[in-house]
Order: structure tokens, then C-alpha cells, then sequence
């Protein structure tokens, strides 16, 4: 409800055809690369890296550009509280979205453990479909052998996971405190508790990777080892890129903090990062218990 | 940047600073008008390929194209016509219409709106890119069922993904937009219960968009890992399920369906009342309704896929569901037959289309009734009894309802009344030519006649013949609607502000034509005023 009666409207703006232009090169450049980089179309022009790059660096460059707008616009007061809530709205739906998009993926991860998995090993009325087609296979979860054979090791959830999880969980709170400290104008305290933060990000990050590596070279599992390798991958890796994402965002956060940027009053990027932060936080908390644990 | 961006304007030649006027725009009018530009420019190119195939299945036996090249125009014509014609379409009137309706100035987000608008030309341009290329186009059909679009997809099908990802960035942006507008830019006094129905109709249209494009977006990264980094999503080898990729392609895909009908049954309920000049039968009923069959659109998804071996008690479940969808949908039918009841009734063409998409929009009701039972559902699956259900849902109801708008708020948009003569005779002939194409189906579908496929038996010859010709004449109507509509941009009558003798609502308060800004201060909306 408008409490406001003027609401700033930008005249005109380069920035989302420049975005439009990038994503759509990012997106063919995409789509040519993983075709040559995986065989299934002769590499001899390979146009697809190059494509790719220009559109991920015109991609950040739209972004320097309309995020440097917004935020000179806002430091020139030109933000009105009503325009604030649309911000905060957009910002929510958009982590709405992003829950539905692990949703898919999480759908996935049950529909494999609870249905396809023990059809295939002749549950319900789908005896003939496992006598017929894979007679020796046997429903595990982990799935550790496949129909076809193909076998791997499965990642218990007490090393590495569940460090990680400590250390997402204790984030969560660190971001809270720094977003306590903003309020107060404790801008020491906003720095030190943020930096941590952006420590514990890529902690967490660091020890995926060496995850990942334990999981390729020791146990064998990768994106090829059936269900459990592709939920795993997919469900860890997606939600590796959004702490990535996330990361980054926190550590923009930190440089607008040091060029004093933000006031009690006014810091609607900060809380977007955080609850980006949270929400991130929460996913993995399904992860973990879902994918590593149960 | 706003200066920068002026300048442009104001020194470079006119054609640059055509180009920089659309191409950089933040105005709600000026996107709007571009996704409905956008809309009709694919509606022709989408039409042309259903006109080949008709004429493909003019005869039996296969006389002009190969089948292989068939699977593809069906393939592209079905994706264009959902992602490309009628989901623009409404973006597109939600874009004009949404601020003039509540009292705002704009869009919430009026650089996002360009942003969701730009990357569209670009996917679509890749998308159709993908008939040139080697393999030929996607060629699975619009529902690209795993594995023919995984194991046995042409190279293409990685254009196709990335193509959609797009797409999908885009509805979402828009959706987020539209959702924020509803929500925080109504004018003072604009309560929830006050809103014109096309706005509450799209509400619960963007809720769904944000709820299941992102579904969409993880079941064809699935299928782009499943392609080329050996998961086995879909694949019953590795312990997945091709079967899996129809459970969660459906779980978008119906709410998809509802998206591409929502704004239509919005669209109904401005138009009856204006011209049965009686204030809308029901209104708290209709927005009700709306709520009902988007929550029951999520649990619906089965009925698409009775055959293929689901479970008993999953099947009985999901078909008394679907039936139950019948119940807020009846109520909606119910409502726009009661306004119209004792009305002092004129037919002026948005009103003759709205009652075309009223009655005919039934009849696609009805057999999607039909196909809600299962053991019926068994018999007609894949046929073109299907063929016919939805194209009764989306031509005489989306594609009606897009054009019973587009002559309904043009004169508020150009400021000239469109010939009425020429409406008139647009509207009988496209109605007379749609029930002439796909009434038909549900004999052929009935009978056994499967969808998809470029040839059939020769019992079957009289019906496609009919519909073959339906289809050409059809496809010609829409040309009669395009000049209609240039031509009411370039002249003809003067409207006035109100335009509709009953025409109620804060668009009807503004000039004709509406100017660049309306409503930069909001108005006051009277506290008895009631819908």
C-alpha cells in the first residue's frame, strides 16, 4: 500500500539489455563448450570457450554497472521506504524461487530412494519389470552397485560433512552478530563478525573440494556412479555454488561495510545477503541430513 | 545513468534513438507493448508450422515433409506457442494493465521489467536456431519425455535447454515483478478485495510461475547432466527412471497449464461485466475459485501420465483431485453466465470473444473431464481427443482471451476504436475456423487416431480434411486480425477516456491514449467503492 506519494521511476537504463546480451552468450557459448568439451560434436571450431568467457565477463560487468547504480542512487537518497519494500519482496520471492529449484532436486533424491530404486529391485506389483530386466540387483540405499554393475563407495556424514555443517551453522550466527553490531553502529564489530563470516564461507568451501577429491579418488564416486553419485553431486554441487555465490555477495558486503556505505536505518543489500546466507544455511541442513546422514 | 541514457537519445540519428527507446526502456506501456509485438510475431511464425503440418495431414500417407522434419515443427510449434505466444501475451497485458488497474506509476522493478522482456528475443532466436543446425531441431515434442530427449535427443537438444534456462530466468523476473506491483503498489484505499479480477487472477498467476519455472529449470539441467556428465537421472541402469523425468516435468507442467488459462479467466471477468453492464456475479466466489485451482493444480500432475504404470491408489487419488477442479472452475462459469443474466446485454467484439471463450472454453472443461477418468483416460491417452482438449482450452480460451484484451484496452492503449465491422467478421470467422479444425479431433481421437504422428489410416481422411482446411482458414483469420489492429493504431475513431459505455475500473479514469506516466500520484479510491 503506497505510504509515499512519489516513487522513483528510472527513465531508461543500459544495464538489462547489456545482462540480456550476456546471459545469452553465456548460454550459447554454454551450450557449444559442453557439447565439445564432452564429444558429441567435433571440436574443430571451438567457439564455445570464448563465447562462454565474454558472456560471464560482460555478465559481471552488468552487474558492476547496474548494482553501482542502484547503490549511488540509495546513497543519494532517491530510495523511498515503499521502493524499499519492493526491493525486499523482490529479494524474497527470488529465494522462494531458488527453493523450488532445490526442491527439484530434492524430489528427485526421494523419488530414486523410494520408489524407483525398489521397483527396479521388484517392489509392489514390479516383480517381472526385476526378473526380466536386472534379476540379481538388490535395493540399498546408498545405492553402492547399480543395475548395470557400476559400483562406489558412499560418503559417511561424521568427517568432513558434518564439520562443514558445524561451520555453516556457526555463520549463520556470526552473520547475525555483525547484522546486530550494524544496528548498533558498531562498525568494528560489523567488520570483524562479517570477515568471519566470509571466513567460514570459504572454510566450508575449502573443505568441499577436498571432499570432492576424497570422493573421486578414494571412494570412487562421481557424477557416473548412478542415483547416489548424481543426487549427491547434484544436490551438493548446486548448493556449493550458491555458498560460492553467496560468498561473494558476503565479501562485496564487506567492502561497502569499510567504505561506510551502510546506516541502522538503511542497509537492505546487507539483510538481502543475509537471509541469501540463511537460506543457503537451511538447504544444506536438509542436505546433510537427507544425503549424508539418513 | 539516467543521464547517460538521455543523451542518447537526444544526439544520435532517429534510428539509434529508436533503437535506444526500446532497447533501454523502463516503462511498463513501452514493455508491455513489446511482449505483445513479440507474442503476435511468433504467434505467426508457430502458426505457420501447425498450417504444414495440416497440410501434411490434409491426406493420408506422407506427400510434403518427412516424418523426422514433421517431429520438429510439431516439436517447435508446441514450445513456441506455450513459451512464446501465450505466455508473453499475458505478461504482456499484465504490463500495460497491471499499474493502470491498481493505481501505480509503473512496474516495481522497472529495470528488471526490461531484463525479463530483452532475454526473450534471444532465447527464441536460439531456440529457432536450432532448425539449421546439424541434426536438425528438437524433435520430442513440447513435453520432451526423457529419453527421447536424453539418450536419443540431436545435438540440438543442448540449445534447447540453455534456451529454456533463459526463458525461465526471465518468467521468474517477470513473475517476481508483477507479484511486487500487486502487492506494494496499489493505490491507497486498492484493497485486496477491491482489485479489478485480472490482477487477482494474476497474482495467483505469478505465485505459480515462481513456483514451478524453477522445477522447470532443474528437470532440463537433469536431462543436460544425463546427456553429457553420465548422472543417471532418467536412466533405469544407474537406479533412476525415465518415468521420474514425466513426474517432475508435470509438476510443472500443470501449474504451466493453469498459468497459460489464469489470466484469461481474468481477462472474462472485465469484459462480461462491462458490456452486460452489471457489476461481475460472485466476486469474492471468483477469487475463491482462482485460490482452489491453483493449490489444486500442484497435486494434479498424475493425470498426464495414467499409462504409465502408476500405482492403483495414486491414480484414483489424482483423478478425484482433477475431478474436484471442475467444481471452482464450474463456479467460475457459473459466475460469468449470472453476470450476463438480465443484463442489458450489447455485443461489441471483446464481448463476443469473451463469450466465445466462455462457451468454448467449456468444451475443453468438459473433455479435459473425460480425460480425468482413468479408465477412460486408458482408451482416449495420446490420441487426438487430446489434441482436441487442449486446443479448446488454449485457442478459444487462451489465444480468444488474449485477443477479447487486445480489443478491449486497444483504445485505451492507441487512443482509436478498431473497425467494428471488421472485429466482428474476425471473430466469426476464427470461431467458425477453430471448431472446424479441432472439433473434428474428438472424433478422429475417439475413434483411435494417435497424436504425433505424420500419417493415418485412410477411415480417418474425411475429419483431417476438414480440420486441415479449419486450420488454413484460421491461420488467414489472424492476418485480418493484424490489420485490424495496425490499423486501429494508424487511425480511426477518437475513444473516449471511458471508452465502454459500462466500462468501471481506474484504467477507464485516465486519457485515451493512456500517457507514457499515469498515476505518478496515486489516487484516492473511495472507501464505499465496491467491485
Amino acid at each position: 500500500m503506497a505510504s509515499t506519494p512519489r516513487y522513483y521511476v528510472p527513465h531508461s537504463s543500459i544495464w538489462p539489455i547489456v545482462g540480456s546480451i550476456a546471459l545469452f552468450l553465456t548460454a550459447f557459448g554454454a551450450a557449444n563448450f559442453i557439447q565439445q568439451s564432452t564429444e558429441k560434436v567435433a571440436a574443430e571450431g571451438s567457439f564455445g570457450a570464448p563465447i562462454l568467457f565474454v558472456g560471464l565477463a560482460l555478465l559481471i560487468f552488468m552487474m558492476f554497472g547496474w548494482f553501482g547504480t542502484v547503490i549511488r542512487e540509495n546513497l543519494n537518497g532517491m530510495v523511498s521506504p515503499q521502493l524499499d519494500r519492493s526491493f525486499r519482496m523482490g529479494m524474497f520471492w527470488f529465494i522462494v524461487s531458488e527453493v523450488m529449484f532445490f526442491a527439484a532436486f530434492f524430489g528427485t533424491l526421494f523419488y530414486a530412494r523410494i520408489i524407483s530404486v525398489p521397483w527396479l529391485a521388484g517392489a509392489g506389483n514390479k516383480l517381472e519389470t526385476h526378473l526380466l530386466l536386472w534379476p540379481d540387483f538388490a535395493e540399498t540405499w546408498p545405492l553402492f552397485i547399480t543395475p548395470d554393475g557400476t559400483t562406489t563407495e558412499t560418503m559417511g556424514p561424521w568427517g568432513l560433512p558434518f564439520l562443514n555443517t558445524v561451520i555453516l551453522v556457526t555463520s549463520s550466527i556470526t552473520i547475525t552478530f555483525a547484522h546486530w553490531a550494524l544496528k548498533k553502529s558498531n562498525r568494528l564489530g560489523l567488520g570483524l563478525w562479517l570477515g568471519l563470516t566470509v571466513a567460514l564461507g570459504v572454510t566450508f568451501l575449502t573443505l568441499q573440494v577436498v571432499e570432492y577429491q576424497h570422493a573421486f579418488a578414494e571412494l570412487g564416486l562421481s557424477l557416473g556412479s548412478g542415483i547416489y553419485g548424481s543426487t549427491f553431486f547434484m544436490l551438493t554441487g548446486f548448493h556449493g555454488m550458491h555458498v560460492t555465490l553467496g560468498t561473494i555477495m558476503l565479501t562485496v558486503m564487506l567492502l561497502r561495510v569499510i567504505r561506510g556505505h551502510f546506516t541502522p536505518e538503511n542497509h537492505f543489500a546487507f539483510e538481502a545477503t543475509s537471509w541469501y546466507w540463511h537460506f543457503v544455511d537451511v538447504i544444506w541442513l536438509f542436505l546433510f541430513t537427507f544425503v549424508y546422514w539418513f | 545513468m539516467v543521464a547517460h541514457a538521455q543523451t542518447i537519445h537526444k544526439q544520435r540519428h532517429p534510428l539509434l534513438a529508436f533503437a535506444a527507446r526500446w532497447l533501454f526502456t523502463t516503462n511498463h506501456k513501452e514493455i508491455g507493448t513489446l511482449y505483445l509485438w513479440l507474442s503476435f510475431g511468433l504467434f505467426f511464425i508457430a502458426g505457420s508450422m501447425a498450417m504444414l503440418m495440416r497440410l501434411e495431414l490434409f491426406e493420408p500417407g506422407i506427400q510434403f515433409i518427412d516424418p523426422i522434419f514433421y517431429n520438429q515443427v510439431l516439436t517447435l510449434h508446441g514450445l513456441l506457442m506455450v513459451f512464446g505466444v501465450v505466455m508473453p501475451a499475458f505478461v504482456g497485458l499484465a504490463n500495460w494493465q497491471i499499474p493502470m488497474m491498481i493505481g501505480a506509476p509503473d512496474m516495481a522493478l522497472p529495470r528488471m521489467n526490461n531484463f525479463s522482456f530483452w532475454l526473450l528475443p534471444f532465447a527464441f532466436a536460439m531456440l529457432l536456431s536450432t532448425i539449421f543446425m546439424e541434426g536438425g531441431a528438437p524433435n520430442f515434442g513440447w513435453t520432451f519425455y526423457a529419453p527421447l530427449s536424453t539418450t536419443y535427443g540431436p545435438p540440438s537438444t543442448d540449445f534447447f535447454i540453455l534456451g529454456v534456462h533463459l526463458m525461465g530466468i526471465s518468467s521468474i523476473m517477470g513473475a517476481i515483478n508483477i507479484i511486487v506491483t500487486i502487492i506494494n503498489m496499489r493505490a491507497p484505499g486498492m484493497t485486496y478485495m477491491k482489485m479489478p479480477l485480472f490482477v487477482w487472477t494474476w497474482l495467483i498467476t505469478a505465485f505459480l510461475l515462481i513456483m514451478v519455472m524453477p522445477v522447470l529449470a532443474g528437470v532440463v539441467t537433469m536431462m543436460l547432466t544425463d546427456r553429457h556428465f553420465g548422472t543417471s537421472f532418467f536412466d533405469a541402469a544407474g537406479g533412476g527412471d525415465p518415468v521420474m523425468f514425466q513426474h517432475i516435468f508435470w509438476f510443472f507442467g500443470h501449474p504451466e497449464v493453469y498459468i497459460m488459462i489464469l489470466p484469461g479467466f481474468g481477462i472474462a471477468s472485465q469484459i462480461i461485466p462491462t458490456f452486460a453492464r452489471k457489476k461481475l456475479f460472485g466476486y469474492r466466489s471468483m477469487v475463491y475459485a482462482t485460490i482452489s485451482i491453483a493449490v489444486l493444480s500442484f497435486v494434479v500432475w498424475g493425470h498426464h501420465m495414467f499409462t504409465t504404470g502408476m500405482p492403483l491408489f495414486a491414480e484414483l487419488l489424482i483423478m478425484y483431485l482433477t475431478m474436484l477442479i471442475a467444481v471452482p472452475t464450474g463456479v467460475k462459469v457459473f459466475n460469468w453466465v449470472a453476470t450476463m443474466w438480465r443484463g442489458s446485454m450489447t455485443f461489441e467484439t471483446p464481448m463476443l470473444f469473451a463469450i466465445g471463450f466462455v462457451m468454448m472454453f467449456t468444451i475443453g472443461g468438459f473433455s479435459g473431464l473425460m480425460l480425468a477418468l482413468v479408465p477412460a483416460d486408458f482408451q482416449y491417452h495420446d490420441t487426438y481427443f487430446v489434441v482436441a482438449h487442449f486446443h479448446y482450452v488454449l485457442y478459444p480460451g487462451a489465444i480468444f482471451g488474449t485477443m477479447a484484451a487486445v480489443y478491449y484496452w486497444l483504445p485505451k492503449w492507441c487512443g482509436n476504436m478498431y473497425d467494428e465491422r471488421l472485429g466482428k467478421i474476425h471473430f466469426w470467422l476464427a470461431t467458425i475456423a477453430v471448431n472446424l479444425t479441432f472439433f473434428p479431433m474428438h472424433f478422429t481421437g475417439l475413434a483411435g487416431m494417435p497424436r504425433r504422428i505424420p500419417d493415418y489410416s485412410l477411415q480417418f481422411a474425411d475429419f483431417n480434411r476438414m480440420s486441415s482446411m479449419g486450420a488454413w482458414l484460421l491461420g488467414l483469420t489472424q492476418v485480418l486480425f493484424l490489420y485490424i489492429v495496425i490499423k486501429a493504431i494508424r487511425k480511426g475513431a477518437k475513444a473516449t477516456d471511458q471508452v465502454w459505455e459500462g466500462a468501471e475500473g481506474l484504467e477507464w479514469t485516465i486519457p485515451s491514449p493512456a500517457p507514457l506516466h499515469t498515476f505518478q500520484t496515486p489516487p484516492i479510491i473511495a472507501e464505499d467503492a465496491v467491485h
